[in-house]
């Protein structure tokens, strides 16, 4: 399964390349010709079977995953780290983690809960008290193996159960995957897709790639945050697994475009597919750099909903993103057919 | 102008559905006799002059903060996201109106005494018995506004979004008091939308114009009510203040000077401002392409995005006073 596969691949924001390098081969696989920019992003031109320029559509969906960065080692030979994205420092004790290019092991370490004094015991651990254990005997030892700047991914092995798969990273290889899922499709109107980088650090590959394309209209395929679990007001909910994909009205990057969403809606409601809104307002997305890209783009984002996202284990459910692909084909084929003014 | 400032301050506009209040402007501005167009975020642009050597743009943001609907509860309250600054301590007892006049009145869940409330625990209630009936209202993803009438009191005027409507109502007056003037610059007035929520509109305006200088009109903060939130010596009726800085941009020096220069050789009253926590469409303009130097001219406000926002008029009227001049200088 597509998600599965590159959802096993380390890939935190800034060292994207092992994906990237599994997305153009399939890409190669399927005859399309892509090429990267000077921050890493792989655009794939997709050509329809009509002659022209086409609606001026991109799709983009980010490649990168949240992370660690190897900050210090320690005379003991633990490793010190830095975040790269949005972590839950509290989710990180005794994880298993990869390191560097060799994908060495590690685990995330704290003081034994035996010598933790009461105080200690309240509080949540954070980074400033966690370190990752390689099992080198000291400073030396370590060096051999790792240095500063590596970057550390978690490590979760996929699994599935009925509907709901569980693996790291699905924020966003869920996106890339159903992005590489339309790729193999035919459509009458050419389009350009971007894989992008270092979404969770800033949407900095958005940025560059909206300037290199210059679209008109703009669809990210994204993975957002279900909390449809115990504790969780219904109204805080942002996303529920099995609703179908969710279509962000605002968040802390972009307003949606009003006419874009609507169209969007309309395929689903055509196609009589699940959807839903998502009702957190906050956080940010490709589309935020996007829509102020130039003089300005009609942008979108349409997204799977995941528990857990930006800890070492995510939720989803496999209808929810069998629907997002369908729906956003549907918006494609919408667009070709009747238009799309701004 | 007052019959302008109301109709401009009841438009309905939240940040990213401006179309109401854009034609209200665009009503306007046609009456002036004067072309517009609008661009793919929606901003509104009038170009005057077009033979001058230098290019200023004046952007002045039409949108107004606003509350979006997230969700439905089963027995008919909505639940809510902000768009802006919306402060929650004032949320509770206030009305607020969809884009189809649909009113509602915004209630607040228990709050323990010693805590703030945060907007999670607001709802807004239309009056709907349950999910289905409230369903057939509004709809998730439609925004709402303060409802509030516009009111004066001797000198002050109050209204719900005079940030920034009385930006607007300042440039279309400018715009007024040119006509048939043949001015030293070229000038694009931009009715700027989605400040409230990251300076977006003016970010893609300033793009598409390539201005050789840029002026934001905008509300600026005040420090001279009791035990006042801002540290700032800005007040009400002592004129239009030339920013210096905000959170967003740190004015250029010849922008400054220009401004006061004007000011003070056509005795039009100022103040001088420094905005620890704020920004304005400046902010966007001045980080365009290779740069824009970029100044911004503030109208002082009280009770900034509560819906009784408060003006003084002689500040108003100086305001256009100060940019009409400046549009008139050949020292750009």
């Amino acid at each position: 399964m597509l998600i599965k596969e590159l959802s096993v691949i380390p890939g935190v924001s800034g060292d994207e390349t092992r994906v990237r390098n599994f997305i153009r081969e399939k890409a190669a696989g399927l005859g399309l010709p892509s090429h990267t920019d000077s921050l890493g992003n792989l655009y794939v031109h997709k050509e329809g079977r009509k002659q022209g320029n086409g609606p001026g559509l991109m799709l983009t969906a980010h490649m990168d995953e949240v992370g660690l960065m190897v900050s210090s080692i320690e005379k003991s030979g633990h490793l010190r780290f830095y975040k790269v994205g949005g972590i839950y420092e509290a989710a990180l004790i005794s994880k298993p983690v990869k390191i560097g290019a060799n994908d060495l092991d590690g685990v995330i370490g704290a003081k034994a809960i035996h010598l933790q004094k009461k105080e200690e015991r309240k509080k949540a651990l954070t980074v400033e008290n966690l370190y990752i254990d390689i099992g080198a005997k000291d400073k030396e030892d370590a060096e051999k193996v790792v240095k500063v700047g590596d970057y550390v991914s978690f490590y979760s092995e996929a699994s599935r159960y009925e509907d709901l798969i569980r693996g790291k990273a699905f924020d966003n290889r869920a996106g890339c995957a159903a992005l590489l899922e339309i790729l193999q499709r035919d459509f009458p109107c050419s389009f350009t897709a971007v894989f992008t980088v270092q979404e969770e650090v800033g949407i900095r590959g958005a940025q560059v790639a909206a300037y290199r394309v210059n679209p008109r209209l703009a669809l990210v395929l994204e993975t957002t945050i279900a909390a449809d679990t115990p504790g969780v007001k219904k109204h805080e909910h942002s996303t529920s697994l099995g609703g179908g994909p969710a279509f962000t009205i605002k968040d802390d990057s972009v307003i949606a475009h009003p006419r874009l969403l609507d169209r969007l809606i309309q395929v689903a409601e055509e196609q009589q597919r699940p959807y839903q809104f998502r009702r957190f307002g906050g956080s940010f997305t490709d589309a935020g750099a996007i829509c102020t890209s130039g003089g300005g783009v009609a942008a979108a984002v349409v997204s799977t909903p995941c528990r857990y996202i930006h800890s070492p284990l995510s939720m989803l459910s496999l209808s929810d993103w069998r629907h997002l692909v369908e729906i956003v084909d549907g918006f494609i084929r919408s667009i070709d057919e009747k238009g799309l003014e701004i | 102008m007052k019959e302008l400032i109301e109709k401009l301050c009841t438009s309905y506009g939240p940040a990213g559905r401006e179309e109401q209040v854009r034609a209200a402007i665009a009503a306007e501005v046609e009456r002036l006799g004067e072309e517009h167009f609008t661009d793919t975020l929606g901003n509104l642009v009038v170009h005057k002059n077009t033979s001058a050597e230098k290019k200023i743009l004046v952007a002045a943001h039409m949108d107004e903060i606003g509350l979006m609907v997230t969700y439905i509860e089963e027995n008919g309250f909505l639940r809510f996201t902000n768009l802006g600054g919306i402060p929650p301590g004032v949320l509770w007892g206030t009305r607020v109106v969809f884009a189809d006049g649909l009113v509602g009145v915004i209630g607040q869940e228990k709050i323990k005494e010693s805590s703030k409330p945060d907007l999670e625990q607001h709802y807004i209630d239309i009056g709907a018995a349950d999910r289905e009936e409230a369903q057939a209202m509004v709809k998730i993803g439609e925004s709402a506004v303060y409802y509030a009438p516009v009111y004066r009191t001797g000198k002050r005027l109050s209204a719900k979004s005079l940030d920034n409507r009385i930006g607007c109502v300042i440039l279309l007056e400018t715009l007024k008091r040119l006509a048939g003037t043949t001015l030293p610059v070229e000038v694009y007035f931009a009715f700027t939308v989605q400040e409230e929520v990251g300076l977006r509109g003016a970010q893609t305006v300033a793009y598409r114009l390539k201005p050789h200088y840029g002026l934001a009109v905008d509300v600026t903060r005040v420090g001279d009510t009791p035990k006042p939130d801002f540290k700032t010596g800005v007040a009400l009726g002592k004129g239009p203040t030339v920013k210096i800085m905000d959170s967003a941009v740190i004015c250029h020096p010849g922008v400054t000077k220009l401004m006061q220069d004007v000011a003070e050789k056509n005795s039009i009253p100022f103040q001088l401002e420094v905005l620890e926590r704020g920004g304005t469409d400046a902010g966007a303009i001045h980080l365009s392409r290779e740069g824009v130097p970029s100044g911004a001219l503030s109208v002082p406000c009280r009770y900034i995005h509560t819906p009784a926002e408060m003006v003084d008029l002689e500040d108003v009227e100086n305001s256009i006073a100060l940019l009409t001049e400046l549009l008139k200088s050949t020292a750009w």
